[in-house]
């Protein structure tokens, strides 16, 4: 009776596979089709911050005018921008960013008030909370696909806090989306901005006419670059959350298939062995009659 | 006629793209109007409404702020956020405006009073672009 116990038992593990390997298999999906919307949402984006750059670049490179934002100071105080996810489930997508920075901070500061966190996502949030890190903003339960207007309350705060030298440096940490199956941790400085290129200036159009003047001009337009660059950032690190996600969950539905397969195996041999066992004993009690 | 290329764009992607014989718009010293032709400009736009004219026709844009680039034959509106009269969700401005008068007959500190008169300017816009 023995076997026929097992084979219940590997019955039931093979039924309990099964239903993980269809939740896995759903989310594999569920985050594809949000991966293609984030990826989307990332590409309109990309007019409005080529432009807001080309203009800032051109104002930098053409004119003398400048701006506490374009200027490097001693950086007394660092704020750090941490994009990460609200919800888990997503292989190494957070502990990849949270691994980076908090080897930067360990790196580069010795007391906990030379730097300050702003936190996206509740992971990140919590991870500082319980290192009792100090954050001082944080959002949480961001919506899969952000809107501006979403952040837009933040990202002027963070600003804020730089050109109201609470912080003298602004540093981000996200994940890079480079394809489906790729992301990469990255870490960029945003304030102050200094990794503006020129571009294409060559044009004919190379010189504008401001109204009223450069510096009111950049007086507006800087903050709203840098509050354009935090959100950059978050579209970039949504789609590769989703991105993550999805490859997390296509591996456990795979290794469910396989475990399913050793299992079915396992199956099979043990009522091979019941049926072997029961014919030896048929023939054994057979032969015991004669 | 001539025309420009008018594009109205926000960090959520563009909002209008088309061509128009003359654009109107807010600018922070007073109304501004940019006919083709017009010498390379850059300037910060106001809370207002945007005008863009063809023939007879004239199309409204609500803008929160942002800047206006003119080159000769192209116009970009950068703003981080503006809606076409047609696309303004009327009920929800009604509200925000209703929330902003609020919180400015509550007195409170200084930069929620800013936040609120903004946000009250920007409702207010929205629902006048609405009516056109």
């Amino acid at each position: 009776m023995n076997s026929l116990a097992s084979l219940r038992d590997i019955k039931q593990r093979i039924d309990s596979t099964e239903k993980t390997k269809h939740i896995t298999k759903a989310m594999e999906m569920v985050s594809a089709s949000k991966m293609s919307k984030a990826e989307e949402n990332a590409r309109s984006f990309v007019p409005y911050s080529e432009k807001l750059q080309e203009v800032v670049a051109h104002i930098a490179a053409h004119s003398d005018a400048t701006h506490p934002m374009l200027q490097k100071r001693d950086v007394k105080k660092t704020g750090y921008v941490i994009v990460t996810s609200d919800r888990g489930l997503a292989g190494a997508y957070n502990s990849n960013i949270l691994r980076t920075f908090h080897q930067t901070v360990e790196k580069r500061h010795t007391s906990k008030d030379e730097y300050t966190i702003i936190a996206i996502g509740r992971i990140g949030y919590e991870f500082c909370k319980k290192r009792d890190l100090p954050v001082v903003k944080s959002i949480l339960g961001l919506a899969d696909q952000p809107n501006f207007a979403d952040i837009k309350k933040l990202a002027s705060e963070t600003v804020q806090m730089y050109t109201d030298e609470e912080i003298d440096e602004l540093v981000i940490f996200y994940n890079h989306y480079v394809s489906a199956i790729s992301q990469v941790v990255t870490t960029k400085t945003l304030l102050p901005i200094t990794d503006i290129e020129a571009g294409e200036t060559g044009s004919v159009e190379s010189q504008y006419e401001y109204e009223p003047s450069e510096e009111t001009i950049l007086k507006t337009l800087l903050p709203q670059y840098a509050e354009s660059l935090i959100y950059g950032a978050l579209l970039d690190g949504k789609a590769s959350e989703h991105a993550a996600r999805m490859t997390a969950m296509k591996n456990a539905t795979d290794n469910a298939e396989e475990l399913i397969d050793d299992l079915t195996l396992a199956y099979n041999r043990a009522r091979q062995a019941g049926i072997t066992q029961e014919i030896t004993e048929i023939i054994g009690g057979v032969a015991a009659l004669e | 006629m001539k025309t420009l290329e008018v594009s109205v764009v926000t960090p959520d992607g563009p909002v209008l793209e088309d061509n128009f014989e003359m654009v109107v718009c807010k600018a922070e010293n007073g109304e501004i109007g940019i006919l083709p032709q017009h010498i390379p400009l850059v300037t910060p736009l106001d809370i207002g409404e945007v005008r863009l004219k063809s023939g007879n026709d004239t199309k409204f844009v609500a803008v929160n702020g942002g800047f206006l680039e003119v080159r000769p034959d192209k116009v970009t509106i950068l703003a981080q956020s503006a809606e076409k009269a047609e696309d303004i969700d009327v009920a929800r401005a009604e509200q925000a405006k209703k929330r902003a008068e609020d919180r400015l007959q509550s007195k409170q500190d200084h930069i929620d009073f800013q936040r609120a008169e903004l946000s009250l300017k920007r409702a207010m816009n929205r629902l006048r672009v609405a009516q056109r």
